[in-house]
């Protein structure tokens, strides 16, 4: 396994270990992402790649280990907690957005309930964002009313709103017709260009070659290979990762 | 029928007073017993704790130990009041709120749980994740659940009569004693202006429930 230190890590993961009853499903992970890096973690379902994304802003908690995030230990429950969460953004498999709040309202409620934005700025920065992930349309619409990929790009943009020093990507594009994933993925790359600190929890393996710079494998609660897409993809050096990659490319 | 349009206004003087202990009961025990259903979802355990405790006493014990409590025991602890009305309010409450606790706590538990995830992830406190985010989506599960349980609150404010409190079962006891050849009229009565509450109540219910779904 190998760790890539830095000094200056944005996120970092130190001897991380969490159960689930007897399952042990996040085993020592050691995980440092620099600011204005991408990692995508990938590997087989039920590997704990979920969990160590959810672990990160604490919607999961961990057994022992650290994790910090820039520089900061995450607080336990309570105002501190919350005040992290806001700097870290989180995109939802099944996107979560509220079901009773327009999609303006969707975005504008973090920066004005959390951060104390004035609505008038709020709306219009949120309009913005709106209009850069396509979906200035929608505006004021209920979320029920747009299609899958528009409420993942919806979701981003709450997310953004916020303006988080990481991104968290928890299975972006999983619950999407396959003719919508584009639509979402080309905003992360957007996203990523932008120079975004992104993690990334994925089966994309198209957006992994195009826009990660390190690809995280992980299998059964452990990180197995760390390394650049590049040299991941052609030359895997676990059994497990060349075991995986091989049963994507068969079909 | 001549017992009930002769002492109208006896019935008149019950039912406005069951109406007022139902009001005031209300309103305290859907605040309180929202209350209660915040602490039972709360991150701290001994608000958690207290909440289940409560409802699990209250919901589980008769309403007339409650009254029993509110007008006898607290008198002797010190705690009197001019009026038993106060006490049949503090016991009214005190036992509709731990209903109401539990009927929002299934609406809460009815908002998927990733909607709580989402709001926490942008910064939200658990205040303001329960009273932006949960409770005005629960709202629309829990109004039918609700308004049953205000029903049963008029109802059960009859108990009230059975500790000196005039209301209209009170009334209609004492217009049962002086009218002995007529007491079936004189029940028939009582459970008309019972129904004058409880009717309208269950078409506010399907009233506001329309509403509340369309909003969404």
């Amino acid at each position: 396994m190998t760790t890539q230190v830095s000094g200056d890590a944005l996120v970092s993961l130190k001897a991380v270990n969490k159960h689930y009853g007897q399952l042990h499903v996040l085993k020592d992970i050691n995980l440092n992402v620099r600011k204005g890096e991408v990692v995508v973690v990938i590997g087989p379902s039920g590997s704990g790649k979920s969990t160590l994304c959810r672990a990160i802003n604490r919607l999961e908690t961990i057994d022992d280990g650290d994790i910090k995030i820039d520089g900061v230990e995450l607080p336990a429950e309570g105002k501190e907690l919350a005040k992290l969460r806001a700097d870290v953004g989180m995109v939802f498999q099944s996107f979560n957005l509220f079901a009773h709040k327009t999609i303006l309202e969707n975005i504008t409620l973090g920066p004005i309930k959390v951060k104390g934005v004035p609505k008038g700025e709020a709306d219009k920065d949120a309009m913005a964002l709106l209009e850069r992930v396509g979906v200035g349309q929608q505006a004021p619409k209920l979320p029920a009313q747009l299609s899958g990929g528009q409420q993942q790009r919806v979701a981003i943009a709450r997310a953004l709103a916020m303006k988080p020093k990481v991104m968290l990507f928890d299975e972006p594009t999983s619950a999407l017709d396959p003719e919508m994933i584009n639509e979402v993925l080309d905003v992360m790359v957007q996203l990523a260009k932008e120079g975004m600190t992104m993690i990334v929890v994925t089966h994309e393996m198209g957006f992994a070659r195009k826009a990660a710079d390190r690809v995280v494998f992980m299998a059964d609660g452990q990180i197995v290979e760390d390394a650049t897409p590049e040299e991941f993809f052609t030359n895997p050096k676990s059994s497990r990762a060349k075991d995986f990659l091989s049963k994507l490319l068969s079909h | 029928m001549d017992v009930i349009i002769e002492n109208l206004p006896q019935y008149w003087d019950g039912f406005l007073r069951t109406l007022f202990l139902s009001l005031v009961s209300g309103i305290i025990a859907l605040i309180f017993g929202t209350v209660l259903a915040a602490a039972r979802v709360s991150p701290v355990a001994a608000l958690r704790g207290f909440s289940m405790t409560y409802v699990e006493i209250v919901r589980n014990t008769p309403l007339t130990i409650a009254f029993f409590f509110a007008a006898v025991v607290l008198p002797r602890l010190g705690v009197t009041f001019q009026q038993f009305e106060v006490a049949a309010i503090i016991a009214l409450s005190a036992y509709t709120s731990a209903f109401i606790a539990e009927a929002v706590r299934s609406g809460v538990n009815s908002v998927p749980v990733g909607q709580a995830e989402a709001a926490r992830s942008i910064g939200m406190k658990f205040s303001q994740v329960l009273t932006l985010i949960i409770l005005p989506q629960a709202l629309r599960t829990v109004i039918p659940p609700l308004i049953n349980i205000l029903i049963a609150l008029v109802k059960n404010s009859s108990v009230a009569g059975a500790f000196y409190v005039l209301e209209l079962f009170g009334q209609g006891k004492q217009l049962a004693n002086a009218n002995g050849d007529a007491v079936m009229w004189v029940l028939v009565g009582v459970a008309f202006f019972y129904l004058l509450i409880t009717i309208p109540l269950g078409y506010l219910a399907s009233v506001v429930e329309r509403k509340v779904a369309i909003a969404r």
